[in-house]
């Protein structure tokens, strides 16, 4: 590697480390300053502009501007001619298998069986882990995949889902496993396409199944703090007027956690919806694993020239998935706020 | 101690609660299951720690499992061989350069929105936080196209920066940062609000202007929110891949570690003994960060579990 590089880059950092955070102050103090200067009746109403300007400029520039953006040119064709639903035809039509509908599969697969992993686990774990005294030290060692990139977690799966023809010694964790204990051919794991239960491909499963190992620790200690968070006195005062145990989860435990279950679920929908840099990095697509965000990055930059107008309707499509989820978001926020 | 027998008692009748599940596995079965799950959860990260330690040769022919009997030879040549054949070196000093801008610039901006919405008033000012809640679930790849159009058109490439003498790492800093200032003041403002009233009201009858009440009070009164913040955000965009392959995908000596990670997964699939020393190289920031301030990175996650 080149160190020389550091030369010029150290320099850039300290600049920015210093200037940066030298330039908003300035700014904040400086437009408090003409803030002053003004009649006092005017101050109320010019003062919080300043304060939120630098964000809100930000976030329109890089999020509301680019969206509306993109979801017009769903509309049009790559030289800007208006194409009203052409590009969407080009990604729906040709349902079960062709268009964008390989994609819009597996992202349903990401939906129901990544939630439903990473909710089940992470309660499993949490309400287990309560009831041991070196909880924090299990609970750490769960959470550490969190800290490190989807592209290192599938480095680790890769290597787990090692495969050598069956008869040479399998190097791949899950392969030994299956000839030696199961006694089982070994398996080429993200090429098999083989449904399990008839359903779920079982190379979607060993996608998924690597996320779901880098994302459980966030819901399991989401999930401890929840139930950490029920009063003991109230489960003792039910025990007390002779509710079993399972009216007292059911009536006490279960309706206390409900809103955090919800709160996590809709969080790990978003992520589902989103998955891109698990599959980029397993398959890119291949094998039939394909979700919308690769399909939609193959479209920009393994497609030569880049297909933006149907990129932008995949993107569009991305979006409509997401909208209920958005709008349930909004409504939990709105009755929060009411209650305060 | 009669309420505690009839409980237990109760709970033998009734199978199939946690509680019930809970007790059949106390004492015991209650810690070899934990253990054994943790072991478990931690195989395949301890696979490949392992690996990365192992002679090449004894990779291919054999599992990371025959390592941990003798004779044991381990060697860190994988290391060194991975940061000659690639360039993860260069790819982690840039996840530096990248990350650090794009935690403060977002952060100190979130810190001031965060401050107007909770203890300013103005007109509109629930309809655009209402707005920010939102866009919390909007996929940034409804953003890729006409962002990378603008950039283009602007010379913010890392070309043409280069040429002109500018940082190449600006379009990732701003990008970053535009991308994570929903949540960023979605959390900072849930933390400015549950501060109590009074400190603003005796902070005005001392005649405390805006900038002290926000750099003599706020601030320093919402140290563990930023720092949650701060992490969280560190390691967003210390691990991410996808915007860095968007805006500077295709130019190596600006790219992160994370791109050149999974170029080496392209070019080098097979080859375990470098891939596996490249993985765990590029978890050494993370892992530290996280181990040594992971009470915060937890707290981060408990304030606002939404991030986008």
């Amino acid at each position: 590697m080149d160190w020389s590089v550091l030369l010029t880059d150290l320099p850039t950092l300290v600049a920015v480390v210093i200037g940066v955070p030298a330039v908003l102050a300035a700014y904040i103090v400086g437009g408090e300053y003409l803030v002053r200067r003004l009649p006092d009746k005017n101050r109320p109403a010019v003062r919080p502009w300043i304060w939120v300007a630098p964000a809100l400029l930000l976030v329109a520039g890089f999020l509301v501007l680019p969206a509306a953006g993109t979801i017009v040119q769903s509309f049009q064709d790559n030289r800007g001619n208006f194409v009203a639903f052409t590009n969407f035809g080009n990604q729906l039509g040709g349902f079960p298998t062709g268009g964008a509908w390989i994609a819009i599969r597996d992202n349903l697969f990401w939906l129901i069986f990544y939630t439903l992993f990473v909710l089940a686990f992470g309660l499993l774990l949490a309400v287990l882990f309560d009831r041991v005294p070196y909880e924090k030290i299990v609970k750490s060692l769960i959470f550490l995949p969190m800290a490190i990139s989807s592209v290192a977690t599938v480095i680790i799966w890769k290597f787990m889902y090692a495969y050598q023809p069956p008869g040479q010694p399998q190097t791949g964790t899950l392969n030994f496993l299956l000839s030696t204990v199961f006694h089982q051919d070994p398996r080429t794991w993200i090429q098999d396409t083989t449904p399990i239960l008839g359903l779920l491909p079982l190379n979607n499963l060993a996608i998924i199944a690597a996320a779901v190992w880098g994302i459980v620790g966030f819901s399991m200690v989401i999930l401890s703090a929840a139930l950490k968070g029920i009063p003991g006195d109230l489960l003792e005062a039910a025990r007390v007027d002779g509710a079993g145990e399972i009216t007292i989860f059911r009536r006490v435990i279960f309706p206390l956690m409900m809103p955090t279950v919800v709160v996590v679920g809709t969080t790990l929908v978003i992520f589902a919806l989103k998955a891109f840099d698990t599959v980029y990095a397993m398959t890119n697509g291949n094998y039939d694993t394909d979700v919308l965000a690769n399909r939609m990055y193959k479209l920009l930059y393994q497609h030569f020239p880049s297909d933006y107008a149907n990129a932008s309707a995949v993107a569009v499509i991305l979006l409509a998935t997401v909208i209920p989820v958005l709008i349930f978001n909004l409504r939990q926020f709105r009755a929060v706020e009411a209650r305060r | 101690m009669s309420v505690a027998t009839a409980t237990r008692q109760e709970s033998l009748a009734v199978p199939f609660s946690p509680r019930w599940l809970a007790e059949r596995l106390s004492g015991a079965v209650l810690h070899v299951v934990v253990i054994g799950l943790t072991v478990a959860w931690m195989v395949p990260a301890i696979g490949l720690l392992i690996t990365s330690l192992r002679l090449p040769s004894d990779i291919a022919n054999s599992g990371w499992w025959t390592a941990l009997s003798p004779p044991f030879k381990f060697t860190v040549d994988n290391y060194s061989q991975m940061l000659q054949a690639s360039n993860l070196g260069q790819g982690f000093f840039n996840s530096f350069m990248i990350s650090i801008p794009a935690v403060i610039i977002p952060v100190t901006i979130a810190a001031f929105a965060a401050y107007a919405f909770s203890w300013m008033k103005f007109p509109g000012r629930d309809w655009i936080f209402l707005a920010l809640v939102g866009l919390l679930a909007v996929p940034l790849q409804l953003t890729f196209i006409p962002v990378t159009t603008v950039f283009v058109k602007l010379g913010f490439t890392p070309d043409h920066l280069t040429a002109i003498g500018l940082p190449p790492f600006i379009p990732l800093w701003l990008a970053h940062a535009g991308y994570g200032l929903p949540f960023s003041i979605y959390l900072l403002a849930n933390f400015f609000r549950a501060l109590p009233s009074d400190l603003f009201e005796s902070a005005e009858i001392d005649g405390a202007g805006m900038l002290t009440v926000f750099f003599r009070i706020v601030v320093p009164l919402s140290v563990p929110a930023i720092a949650s913040l701060v992490i969280f955000q560190f390691l967003w965009v210390w691990n991410d891949l996808l915007v860095a392959l968007i805006y500077v995908g295709g130019t190596p000596n600006v790219a992160p570690v994370t791109v050149s990670l999974v170029n080496l997964v392209g070019s080098y699939g097979q080859n375990y003994q470098l891939l596996t020393a490249a993985a765990f190289f590029s978890m050494i920031v993370p892992l530290v960060v996280f181990l040594s301030l992971q009470r915060y990175f937890v707290r981060g996650i408990l304030a606002g579990s939404v991030k986008g």
